[in-house]
């Protein structure tokens, strides 16, 4: 069993036997990090480049660490330093980096369909780290980790997504994953930041948040952004947190043993409370670990296709 | 100028009641005789000279088999000359409109500087004078720097040379400022050509809004962002009685609301463009911003609307919109990507499979893309009428052909069509007095 593709694009574009594949593959990642020495040689004498045209740390961070793990020579390209200040074009940007000899290109970028863009002008394998609102396959394959580490299985469990999801790239490639795994997607939020249309993905939408987390396994919070508020999608975060908020009065609707989950950063008293957080059901710190072992198997996997 | 006798073809203009196969004389860039063979209108009978008049050679073009139709009307152009000469230039953009069927083309105004002056106006008669394959009138802007606060000088443009006032590419958010503009208008009789967008509702949107724009990761823009301003400028129209033209109509509302607005008596036109009724949103799917335009491609229900509205008269005349970009601004992340297609090589052909599907006649292709355009602008144009300019087009309807952009005499090469196979497209077109053949 192999991937399809060269490149990750987004989750839309895997089968989920590749995902069954990249997750198996990152199980073995784990053990290897819960070793001594966290390295192996697998990819050594190739070229990673992490061209990330919008802040990150915990991304960028998490990739150059499963990167090093994996022998790869890596090298950091931030658009801030870049010649992409000066104007250069994204295209011409990722010419210059595959003649520079890079293997693997992981992109994050605040237009979504960049990444596509790159996948179609050059032969080195795209990552997406994220690209605009589009997806973040990378998180949804971490977040699917977990929560099989956690449950045993995806198929069956209720899954609510509560936040930006409209915004979100995170929650489009969690809905994604969930729903071909089986999962029962519940999103709460706001009608302005959970639009109708949605609905045809075969989720379930809720504007109450003890409703929609009655009875589920896992609840997914979102970043919150400030600036939506300006947008006019809320009016203020005291309101957000008033209604959408996760306390533990509202987590008491969710089964006994659910995990609760966030992508990172949190916004403390905006989206979560801080005694969900740092709560014995809180999974978020294992998420950081696991995404780790996941970039790992994505990038053995796909080195194994250009092979 | 050379002296032209089309033989044989089959002669069709709607408006003059031509239908049928017949001769056309032209002389000194005018049509001298127009006549049929059996039947139908006879405008001259005259002996046909192979020798006419005066000492000019005569050109003799075998027609058989092909149609002999009025060179076309384009009210929606952007020439991007001045300023944006990279993309286009007047004689570029002429020479693709001529080879697409195209005799007289309308320039929007949004170049650099904005046509919101008459020395800008002057500098585009001139140069299309002097360079142009075709006729241009240029569409002054009505507001200053298209800004949308403060009427331009649009009388004395109008008598520069402007035959119509839009801020195309914007729209004119100001209820007050378009209610004047389409007062202030009637003075001059133009029509008030309207880029109907809310841009507040447009904000951060760069495709049709919807499933597909969420699953895209793409900002959306609603149908209603389109609506709501045609909603608008119609009662605007209908307080001020002034001539309204609704630009590259992308809705099923839009069609709905400008039916209504017709029936109740309302002066109003539309024109809708190629892509909307050929193409949905589903072109962009692989972020490919060749098919990225503004307003954008939109859904299944509206191409059917738009082709209903088409067939019914509610649409008046099929327009370009023709927006040539300079390859690398189009190889570039989609939401930095301009928006527009460059479409005058293409139009006519497209239209055709309108006709072919049989949606609309061919007698209605001749009105839209002619008669009515002319109409709406007051120019004594778009017909085959002795006396007239000798605007005309001689198309083979069979002829079968793949859509290559590189082959566009546009300096724009940004079409979604790049590929399609199609079948129509014009052999000859004469116009300003010469003879392109293809």
């Amino acid at each position: 069993m192999k991937l399809s593709s060269k490149d990750l694009l987004g989750i839309k574009e895997l089968e989920k036997d590749e995902i069954t594949l990249i997750l198996d593959t990152a199980s073995g990642f784990k053990d290897v990090l819960k070793r001594d020495i966290k390295k192996v040689p697998a990819l050594r004498g190739k070229t990673a480049v992490n061209l990330f045209f919008e802040p990150s740390t915990r991304t960028r961070t998490s990739f150059e660490l499963a990167e090093k793990r994996l022998s790869l020579d890596v090298l950091n390209l931030a658009a801030t330093t870049s010649s992409v200040a000066k104007g250069e074009s994204l295209i011409d940007t990722s010419l210059n980096v595959q003649a520079l000899g890079a293997d693997f290109m992981v992109v994050r970028h605040s237009s979504s369909g960049a990444p596509h863009l790159l996948s179609r002008n050059v032969t080195a394998s795209i990552i997406n780290a994220g690209d605009g609102i589009n997806e973040h396959p990378t998180q949804a394959l971490l977040d699917a980790f977990t929560i099989q580490e956690r449950m045993g299985t995806i198929e069956g469990l209720k899954i609510a997504i509560v936040g930006d999801i409209v915004h979100s790239r995170v929650a489009k490639s969690n809905i994604y994953l969930l729903k071909k795994f089986g999962a029962e997607v519940r999103l709460i939020g706001p009608p302005t930041l959970v639009p109708e249309e949605i609905l045809s993905l075969g989720v379930k939408r809720y504007h109450d948040m003890e409703l929609g987390l009655d009875t589920v396994d896992v609840v997914m919070m979102l970043r919150i952004q400030k600036e939506r508020q300006t947008g006019g999608y809320f009016p203020s975060t005291l309101e957000y947190f008033r209604f959408w908020g996760l306390t533990s009065e509202r987590f008491a609707s969710a089964k006994k043993n659910a995990i609760v989950m966030h992508p990172g950063p949190m916004n403390r008293g905006i989206e979560i409370a801080s005694e969900i957080a740092d709560g014995s059901q809180s999974v978020i710190l294992d998420q950081v670990t696991n995404g780790i072992a996941v970039r790992m198997a994505v990038m053995f996997l796909l080195a194994g296709i250009r092979e | 100028m050379l002296n032209i006798l089309i033989k044989n073809g089959h002669i069709v203009d709607p408006s003059e009641g031509l239908d049928g196969t017949g001769h056309i004389i032209i002389e000194n860039g005018k049509i001298k005789e127009i006549a049929l063979d059996s039947g139908g209108k006879k405008e001259k009978s005259r002996p046909i000279k192979t020798t006419p008049s005066g000492r000019k050679a005569l050109r003799v073009f075998e027609a058989h088999g092909l149609f002999v139709i009025p060179g076309l009307i384009d009210m929606h152009t952007h020439l991007r000359e001045p300023g944006y000469e990279y993309k286009e230039t007047i004689k570029t953009g002429t020479m693709a409109a001529v080879s697409g069927g195209f005799t007289n083309i309308c320039a929007m105004p949004n170049t650099n500087p904005v046509n919101d002056n008459s020395s800008v106006t002057d500098f585009i008669i001139r140069k299309a004078i002097q360079e142009g394959a075709c006729t241009v009138y240029p569409v002054g802007s009505i507001t200053k720097n298209q800004n949308g606060e403060e009427l331009a000088e649009m009388g004395i443009m109008f008598s520069e040379g402007c035959i119509a006032f839009s801020d195309d590419g914007k729209p004119v958010m100001n209820s007050l400022i378009m209610r004047r503009a389409l007062e202030y208008s009637k003075t001059y009789d133009v029509p008030i050509i309207s880029h109907c967008e809310d841009s507040n509702l447009t904000e951060g949107g760069v495709m049709n809004e919807g499933l597909l724009s969420f699953t895209m990761g793409m900002g959306g823009i609603p149908s209603e962002a389109e609506e709501t301003m045609v909603a608008r400028d119609i009662a605007l129209a209908g307080l001020t009685k002034g001539k309204l033209h609704i630009a590259h109509v992308s809705t099923a509302g839009s069609v709905r609301l400008i039916r209504q607005a017709k029936e109740s008596g309302i002066p109003v036109t539309a024109e809708t463009c190629p892509h909307y009724f050929t193409i949905t949103e589903e072109a962009v799917q692989t972020y490919n911003t060749n098919a990225k335009v503004n307003p954008p491609l939109r859904a299944r229900k509206d191409l059917e609307a738009l082709q209903e509205g088409l067939k019914d008269g509610t649409i008046d005349v099929i327009a370009t919109d023709h927006a040539p970009h300079h390859r690398d601004e189009k190889r570039m992340e989609f939401d930095r990507a301009p928006s527009g297609i460059s479409g005058l090589d293409t139009a006519l052909s497209l239209s055709l499979k309108l006709v072919q599907e049989g949606t609309i006649t061919f007698s209605q292709l001749i009105e839209k893309m002619a008669q009515n355009p002319a109409r709406i602008l007051g120019l004594k144009k778009g017909k085959l009428k002795v006396g007239h300019t000798a605007d005309v087009v001689i198309l083979d309807v069979h002829k079968e052909y793949t859509i290559r952009s590189e082959q566009f005499l546009s300096k724009g090469r940004n079409t979604p069509f790049d590929g399609w196979n199609v079948k129509g497209k014009p052999v000859a077109t004469i116009s300003k007095g010469k003879l392109y053949e293809w």
